[in-house]
């Protein structure tokens, strides 16, 4: 098993007639992962590279069995793409887009909610089960198969860390970058909780920056509801408050958000975090091999 | 994006709530001139982008032209430093506003809950002091409640809150209507924050919003062009100007190491295992998939425009961008700008060998490459010395 996607996921992609969509949607489609549709309004009939483009997410549910969607709008326009896939009948949004209003994803982070359709981003790299399917723009290449199961808010940083795994000869379940947008529609405790229930999952590995209390309310829930050993890094230590480091949420308020009060809320709840990139994928691979 | 006080007290207006007359100045004669037309007595305010302004002396009552006219003078120029060290911030502009009689001081804030992914409304009686203080000395003189994200904030809501904050009875009505436009101005305007401390209630029994906090989300600018052009606020650090210019993300530092790295957390850690070595980083730069020659040369020249630098870091990790193209980059920037300052170059992931190659045959010596991102940490701290 794996989390989120696997081989009988179902992709389409909003989007797949664009530059972008295209080369990931592609890409995704040659890593294995099963591209049945894509959906661009007023192209339906089309076909990207064999793919049928289809007018609404509805008729790719529908027409081609679409099960998971992947949304690579243009911000401007991406809430209303994910609040089409909610209604859809797909299990899984997963959107890509950076820098979608805060205003917009409050009312469809709600409506996912209500519709119990899964929301993974936005403003995040997607989700990739080594060996059975890739979503998002994840390179596959510094993956491998493996029982460590990765959470991140930010992209590279998980490449950084994937890599290190593999290096250490280790390798990932699923990998899920949740986004660094201050709404996302799953947290830390969304995916926790999936991993924790995964029988292919041991281990997991949590990567968080500065900005909210997310990963302050992930150490309160480890500690009371998950039974597998997880490994932090929270990235940020360095950076002034009150400026953004680059994603929309990486900011500290004030005196909330700092990456110290979130290392030592996960510590005080018994998480081991690293002190680098290097030194989390050495505790993890460490603890992997103790268990 | 932070709006000024002004910026924010006619954002207000705009929607019909009720602020003070008032006039933005720049200079002291127009800080005079305005004084007279407005009539005294004139409160004079340093527009910066930090709280605690009148204790730092950056809001004065001017009761005629002499009063008004020295105080512009001391205000202008003067360097504020927030009440947590921040800044120095220097005044550039002034708000003259006509004087308010405070008969009480409430505090009104709606903020963004993260957590809760809902918008939430703050109010209480206890104006005109820090909210973290009203939290301290009293907690449940600070009312907190959630807006529904689909329906908003109701009017019969809105004065459950005002009866829950015991807001005096003759002002009850006022304050509700205003709290309910100040969440249609968040969802209007697309501000993650809206602070109103004080809200008061002056001579007349009329209540007007007295200062204003707002910080408008970047990603919606786009549908508020009358916001984008606004003049920056905050006393831009040049390099900060610059980057912005190119479209760069760039948050300026006080250390002498300049960094680049590709993607937002992976910078962020580059910068925190720098300063574990020892070093002190210059600044944050995501160069996200910038990764073209261009882009490039443009992070270079905003980093060398910082006098401080004495080395520079680039820790690149290609996932979609590819190693080989942002060394050429790297060689053509170097070239062009005739960088002489030491560059670590840490290169891996797609494409890493053909770009270490290229790099290698291009022969630059102050370019040190290394294999690692603590090893290239360890290095640039050895090559910039204090």
């Amino acid at each position: 098993m794996s989390i989120i996607i696997d081989n009988d996921t179902k992709l389409v992609v909003s989007g797949l007639t664009g530059r972008e969509g295209s080369f990931h949607g592609l890409r995704n489609k040659a890593y294995g992962t099963q591209l049945v549709a894509g959906v661009t309004p007023g192209k339906g009939g089309q076909d990207v590279e064999g793919t049928p483009i289809y007018d609404t997410i509805k008729e790719s549910v529908e027409e081609a069995g679409a099960n998971t969607s992947m949304i690579f709008v243009p911000a401007k326009f991406a809430a209303a793409a994910i609040n089409e896939a909610i209604d859809s009948g797909v299990d899984t949004v997963i959107a890509i887009t950076e820098g979608i209003p805060v205003m917009d994803m409050l009312p469809t982070y709600w409506k996912a909610k209500e519709k119990g359709v899964r929301l993974i981003g936005p403003n995040c790299p997607g989700v990739l089960s080594p060996g059975k399917a890739n979503v998002g723009i994840i390179p596959a290449q510094f993956f491998d198969q493996g029982r460590i199961g990765v959470v991140s808010k930010s992209g590279t940083l998980t490449y950084q860390i994937g890599n290190e795994l593999k290096q250490a000869g280790e390798g990932n379940s699923t990998i899920v970058g949740i986004g660094g947008d201050p709404i996302i529609g799953s947290d830390f405790i969304d995916i926790l909780t999936l991993f924790d229930a995964d029988p292919d999952t041991d281990l997991i590995v949590m990567v968080g920056e500065i900005g909210g209390d997310a990963e302050e309310r992930a150490a309160e829930f480890i500690a009371a509801e998950i039974s597998k050993p997880v490994v932090a890094y929270i990235a940020g230590f360095t950076a002034p408050p009150g400026k953004q480091m680059g994603h929309a949420g990486a900011i500290i308020s004030g005196s909330s958000g700092t990456a110290k009060a979130k290392q030592e809320a996960l510590e005080a709840k018994g998480v081991r975090v690293g002190e680098s990139p290097t030194e989390a994928a050495q505790i993890a691979v460490e603890t992997l091999r103790a268990l | 994006m932070d709006l000024l006080e002004y910026q924010g007290k006619e954002l207000f207006a705009r929607h019909g709530l009720p602020v003070p007359k008032g006039v933005h100045a720049s200079t002291v004669d127009a800080a005079v001139a305005a004084s007279e037309t407005l009539g005294y007595p004139v409160a004079v305010k340093a527009q910066v982008l930090i709280g605690g302004r009148g204790k730092a002396g950056g809001i004065k009552i001017a009761k005629d032209g002499t009063e008004a006219h020295e105080y512009a003078g001391e205000i202008i120029g003067m360097d504020i430093v927030g009440p947590h060290g921040e800044g120095p911030f220097k005044v550039h502009e002034l708000w003259v506003e006509a004087g308010s009689e405070i008969e009480s001081e409430f505090y009104a804030s709606v903020i963004l809950d993260r957590s809760a992914k809902k918008l939430m409304v703050m109010l209480s009686r206890m104006g005109g002091m820090d909210v973290e203080a009203i939290a301290a000395s009293d907690p449940e003189a600070l009312v907190k409640q959630h807006v529904d994200p689909l329906a908003g904030l109701g009017e019969t809501e809105a004065k459950e809150i005002v009866a829950q904050a015991k807001i005096p009875e003759e002002a009850a009505g006022q304050v509700a209507s205003v709290l309910v436009k100040l969440v249609e101005v968040a969802q209007a305007e697309d501000a993650t924050l809206i602070e109103v401390n004080p809200l008061i209630v002056n001579a007349d029994g009329e209540v007007v919003l007295l200062d204003a906090k707002v910080t408008i989300d970047g990603n919606a600018l786009f549908r508020h062009p009358e916001l984008e052009e606004l003049p920056e606020g905050a006393d831009q650090d040049p390099q900060e100007a610059m980057a912005k210019e190119r479209g760069l993300t760039y948050v300026s530092l006080d250390g002498n190491i300049g960094i680049l790295g590709n993607g937002a957390g992976l910078c962020m850690s580059t910068l925190d295992v720098v300063a574990q070595a020892g070093g002190r980083p210059a600044n944050f730069l995501d160069a996200g998939g910038g990764s073209k020659a261009e882009a490039i040369i443009d992070a270079l020249e905003v980093i060398t425009s910082n006098p401080e630098v004495t080395a520079i870091l680039f820790n690149i990790f290609g996932g979609i961008t590819r190693c080989d193209e942002v060394a050429r980059g790297i060689i053509e920037a170097t070239n062009k700008i005739g960088l002489e300052l030491p560059l670590v170059v840490r290169l891996d992931g797609t494409n890493s060998e053909e770009g270490l190659a290229l790099l290698a045959e291009a022969g630059l010596d102050n370019l040190h490459h290394e294999a690692t991102m603590l090893g290239a940490a360890k290095k640039v701290v050895e090559l910039a010395g204090n």
